[in-house]
């Protein structure tokens, strides 16, 4: 008897790296939305419903602006769903003084952004910024991560880069049941965490309270690209808008050319442990470490390339992080370990964030970025408003895809 | 609550359920012994304290977490009762020993 | 590197056992239980002599454990790994990660076979949290390992055969029950009774099966069981714990409510792992895609038994059978015309043993509100305690799925990993999206399939990775 209803939980057969978006779903059935919105021209289309999207959307929707926000379905790759929810500042952009200044301004702009969106919708996004640390194991860990902090607070000039170096003796003080291996901390008071989910939640439920229309499995089938005039098929409709914005993450590869853009990411694995609930003990999240609202405890950090694959885990990964962990904090050690969770980040070459405009078709931006919590602040508070106004300022040049043209860069 | 039967499964086991000591049939598992030790709960939830008893008794539900022997959030009906073994309940999320 | 590893010792693992061992392929049977037999057989050695339990636990149940173990202590036969769980599967090199009572092990096998079992279909009424309300198979176990009974008035509610077959054991154990409240709407039998086929062929093919059941439910009634029919609006009620049972037009008090409606094949690993699902119309449930030989799309996986499709331990038995038969052949120890011909009696038994099922699936089909609850206040994750009203909240707002509303619940993120929610949030998503259940499709698990601790997989060692 054949059964009507299939699912399939993976592709069968290996997947090229870079294959396109729609090849990933995992269904190979599709149904119309069921409620599909009567209105079809907007003032803004957002591709891509993930933390970058929703983000953009919220904040576009907040100008004024009527935004459509597309995004796929339940089985959708869902980087935002797989991060690991810390709002980072301290190791963020060495060498590149304009992303470290990029990411301190959205810790900057991270309060106002919750308090909105809790204002809002009701939905606590947990943010909690008492600061953060990053361990390390051994002298030379120490030695190492003093001379990159010392180097990161050079690069930051007369912005200002407050950090310090701890030794494991006062560390101790501030942290419970640090390991004996354990040589110190490094520590910046910018750094912070809020749940991902919520966050996500928030910015949905914000972005549609605002009147924004936020339509699930809608992938983009189809697309016609004119200045300051686009078309976006998806879910079998047509929509039209003088903007547009792509935040589909590793989908905005095959995305960006039609638009006159290029997003050149790739995916790069990263795994999460979590453990049970636990009663709480960490009073700041480590970088790789991390004690959620709920209790459980969160287990980064990994990089591998590993294509699209999210059903698998690595064993090995999952080892290598318990094990720094315990080294860490010895009593984690009894904690079970209730899933482990891999999703894929979105990277450029040189694993900073990309935002472009279109010369060819102006009105279409695209933002490409791995650390969508971190950088909700900006995204909403200042990025959403530099598309509304049209155009990119000339100090955000610096993230254009163009750095990776080897005939402007030469 | 759940009774003994001694005739077909004479208790030979014995185990303390939340400090009381209690004999159950060998095989039995520890969500078993606190069914018949008669326990109004063995854990309460970490969400909103609310009381469980083992519901499935199969390893699904997860909710006859116990500490048993001084281990916390152990699934209960998945652990055979030795003799000596301490089964108490778990009173919501655990709390990690943390040895200065 | 073995031939076979088998999870699960249930009826359909122990016979594969047995048939890949008896072809000379070097097995291994991991499973979680510290005893052979599955849920239906649960600790039938040493509960195999209980009065209570008399039939077929204590015939056919005892017999297979014996042949199994007989070949577990066989020079060369099958090596049997009791109170062990399976936490990871690398399904490109084979490796099983494994945690058992001395810690830690990997195992690499040319061919995998999940005989998972089934679990109880979940069943979200309001109150079902309560301390003393247990599933009917959770009441069946007790008896099976601890010869226990539920004391006091006990209830039993919902629908299916394990409810009148455990009637009659708590009977036998002196302890039968007071109140069977049936949710079997009316008229259901005669929608049933197509599904017997042309002339009624598959009730004569099943009439041992019928008669045995009329036998069950003679012997319940026997025992001064009150039973009422077409019950709905069920619910649980209680200060802490359970005290009343309540439902459209009556209530009572109770000590124990014992709740079933029918079975679900135990997917968690076989989702985990990937393989691609098919959604069952006729039992309400997804089951892995597998062949006439249990072999799924992947090369080295195989499904077996209930977890493969819900058919009672006769059909996993003959299932078990032909899933090893199919790895001897693959594996090259048989040659497929062996192969074919030695399945046949196992194809014929297959065959009679499940005559029945449409009849008794469409019979014991699961009403709506179980799928789905209707009362918005009603728990339907217990780990994280989120109601109906909840979930049809954030379909409200976009999620199209138990993964997104997982997302924004937790429905899924507790220790149960979704086993006892995942089906009930893709009902409640699709009632309120107007779609198929299976078009809001099913919860992606991960591993760990089971918990593991912190410290255990910092202690893997590297070299067994």
């Amino acid at each position: 008897m054949a059964a009507p209803w299939r699912m399939d939980c993976k592709p069968h057969g290996a997947l090229p790296p870079l294959a396109l978006p729609r090849s990933l779903f995992y269904r190979r059935w599709t149904m119309p939305n069921p409620s599909p919105p009567a209105r079809t021209a907007y003032d803004a289309i957002v591709i891509g419903g993930g933390l970058v999207g929703a983000a953009i959307g919220f904040g576009l929707q907040r100008t004024g602006l009527a935004t459509l926000l597309l995004d796929e379905g339940d089985i959708a790759h869902r980087a935002s769903r797989g991060n690991f929810g810390l709002i980072w500042v301290q190791s963020k952009g060495l060498g590149n003084p304009h992303y470290q200044r990029w990411t301190r301004g959205s810790a900057e702009e991270w309060p106002a952004l919750a308090e909105d969106l809790q204002n809002r919708t009701g939905i606590d996004t947990r943010r909690h910024q008492p600061g953060g640390v990053t361990f390390c194991l051994g002298e030379e860990e120490f030695e190492k991560r003093s001379e990159y902090m010392a180097r990161m607070q050079a690069e930051a000039g007369n912005f200002g880069f407050e950090y310090r170096m701890i030794r494991a003796a006062e560390a101790r003080d501030m942290l419970p049941g640090i390991g004996p291996e354990v040589t110190g901390v490094s520590w910046t008071p910018y750094d912070g965490h809020a749940s991902p989910l919520h966050l996500l939640r928030a910015l949905h439920a914000g972005f549609t309270g605002l009147g924004g229309t936020y339509m699930p499995n809608a992938g983009v089938s189809e697309s016609k690209a004119a200045p300051n005039d686009f078309s976006v098929s998806a879910a079998g409709q047509r929509f039209t808008a003088p903007r547009v914005v792509l935040a589909a993450g590793l989908g905005n590869a095959a995305l960006a050319p039609q638009f006159g853009l290029s997003a050149p990411v790739v995916p790069e694995r990263g795994q999460i442990l979590v453990t049970e609930r636990a009663q709480q003990l960490l009073p700041m999240p480590t970088v790789s470490l991390r004690q959620t609202a709920e209790g459980s405890l969160m287990i980064g950090d990994s990089k591998e390339d590993a294509g699209f694959d999210t059903v698998t885990q690595s064993p090995d990964i999952m080892r290598i992080m318990a094990n720094r962990a315990v080294r860490c904090f010895p009593w984690i050690a009894d904690l079970n370990i209730v899933r482990a969770w891999s999703a894929l980040r979105v990277m450029a070459p040189d694993g900073l964030p990309i935002y472009d405009q279109s010369e060819r078709f102006p009105g279409a931006f695209t933002a490409n970025c791995h650390s969508g919590v971190t950088l909700a602040g900006t995204h909403a508070n200042r990025l959403a408003p530099m598309i509304a106004a049209g155009t990119l300022p000339p100090e955000m040049s610096l993230f254009s895809a163009r750095r990776f043209d080897v005939r402007t860069a030469a | 609550m759940f009774a003994q039967r001694p005739d077909p499964r004479p208790a030979t086991v014995e185990v303390f359920v939340h400090g009381t000591a209690l004999k159950v049939p060998e095989g039995s598992s520890a969500a078993a012994a606190v069914l018949l030790a008669g326990l109004g709960a063995i854990r309460e939830t970490p969400v909103n304290g609310a009381p469980r008893l083992p519901y499935c008794m199969m390893g699904i539900c997860f909710d006859c977490l116990a500490e048993i022997d001084g281990v916390a959030n152990r699934q209960a009906c998945m652990v055979t009762v030795k003799p000596g073994m301490r089964i108490a309940p778990q009173h919501g999320a655990r709390a990690a020993k943390v040895v200065a | 590197m073995i031939d076979l590893a088998i999870i699960g010792a249930g009826p359909a693992g122990m016979s594969a056992a047995v048939q890949a061992a008896g072809l000379g392929l070097s097995v291994t049977v991991i499973d979680e239980q510290p005893a052979p037999g599955g849920q239906i057989f649960r600790n039938v050695e040493r509960a195999g002599t209980d009065p209570a339990l008399e039939g077929e636990f204590s015939t056919y149940g005892v017999t297979l454990v014996q042949r199994f173990r007989g070949m577990v202590t066989a020079m060369g036969g099958i090596d049997y790994r009791p109170s062990t769980t399976l936490w990871h599967l690398d399904t490109e090199a084979g490796m099983l990660s494994l945690r058992g009572e001395g810690g830690t092990s990997t195992l690499t096998a040319r061919r995998v076979l999940l005989a998972t079992g089934a679990q109880e279909r979940p069943v979200p009424i309001p109150g079902w949290t309560l301390p003393n309300v247990l599933t009917a198979g959770a009441a069946q176990i007790l008896l099976k390992q601890a010869g226990a009974v539920p004391k006091g008035r006990t209830v039993l509610a919902g629908q299916g055969p394990l409810l009148w077959l455990l009637a009659g054991q708590l009977a036998k154990a002196g302890a039968a029950p007071a109140l069977l409240l049936e949710t079997t709407p009316r008229g259901a039998l005669y929608k049933a009774l197509p599904a017997g086929g042309t002339l009624g062929s598959r009730f004569w093919q099943g009439r041992a099966m019928l008669a045995k059941g009329a036998a069950m439910m003679l012997a319940a009634r026997q025992s001064g069981m009150k039973v009422i029919r077409h019950v709905t609006g069920l619910r649980a009620e209680g200060d802490g714990t359970l005290q009343r049972v309540v439902w459209d037009g009556g209530s009572t008090e109770a000590d124990t409510l014992l709740l079933h409606e029918g079975v679900i094949p135990s997917t968690h690993v076989s989702r985990a792992l990937g393989l691609p699902h098919m959604w069952d119309e006729a039992q309400l449930c997804w089951r892995p895609e597998a062949d006439e030989w249990g072999a799924t799309p992947h090369p080295l996986l195989a499904v077996a038994g209930d977890g493969a499709g819900i058919g009672g331990w006769q059909a996993a038995m003959a299932s078990g059978t032909l899933a090893a038969l199919d790895a001897a052949y693959r594996l090259g120890k048989l040659p497929d015309h062996a192969r074919n011909s030695r399945a046949v009696p196992h194809r014929h038994t297959l065959e009679r043993v499940l005559a029945l099922r449409p009849f008794l699936d469409r019979l014991y089909t699961p009403a709506p509100g179980i799928l789905a609850p209707e009362d918005d206040a009603t728990i339907v994750c217990r780990c994280e305690e989120i109601t109906a009203g909840q979930v049809r909240q954030v379909a409200a707002l976009g999620a199209t799925g138990p993964n997104q509303a997982k997302a924004y619940l937790r429905t899924g993120m507790g220790p149960c990993q979704g086993r006892m929610c995942g089906t009930t949030v893709a009902a409640l998503i699709a009632g309120a999206r107007g779609i198929p259940i299976p078009e809001a499709g099913a919860l992606r698990p991960r591993a760990p399939f089971k918990p593991i601790t912190v410290g255990e997989l910092a202690a893997v060692p590297a070299e067994e990775i």
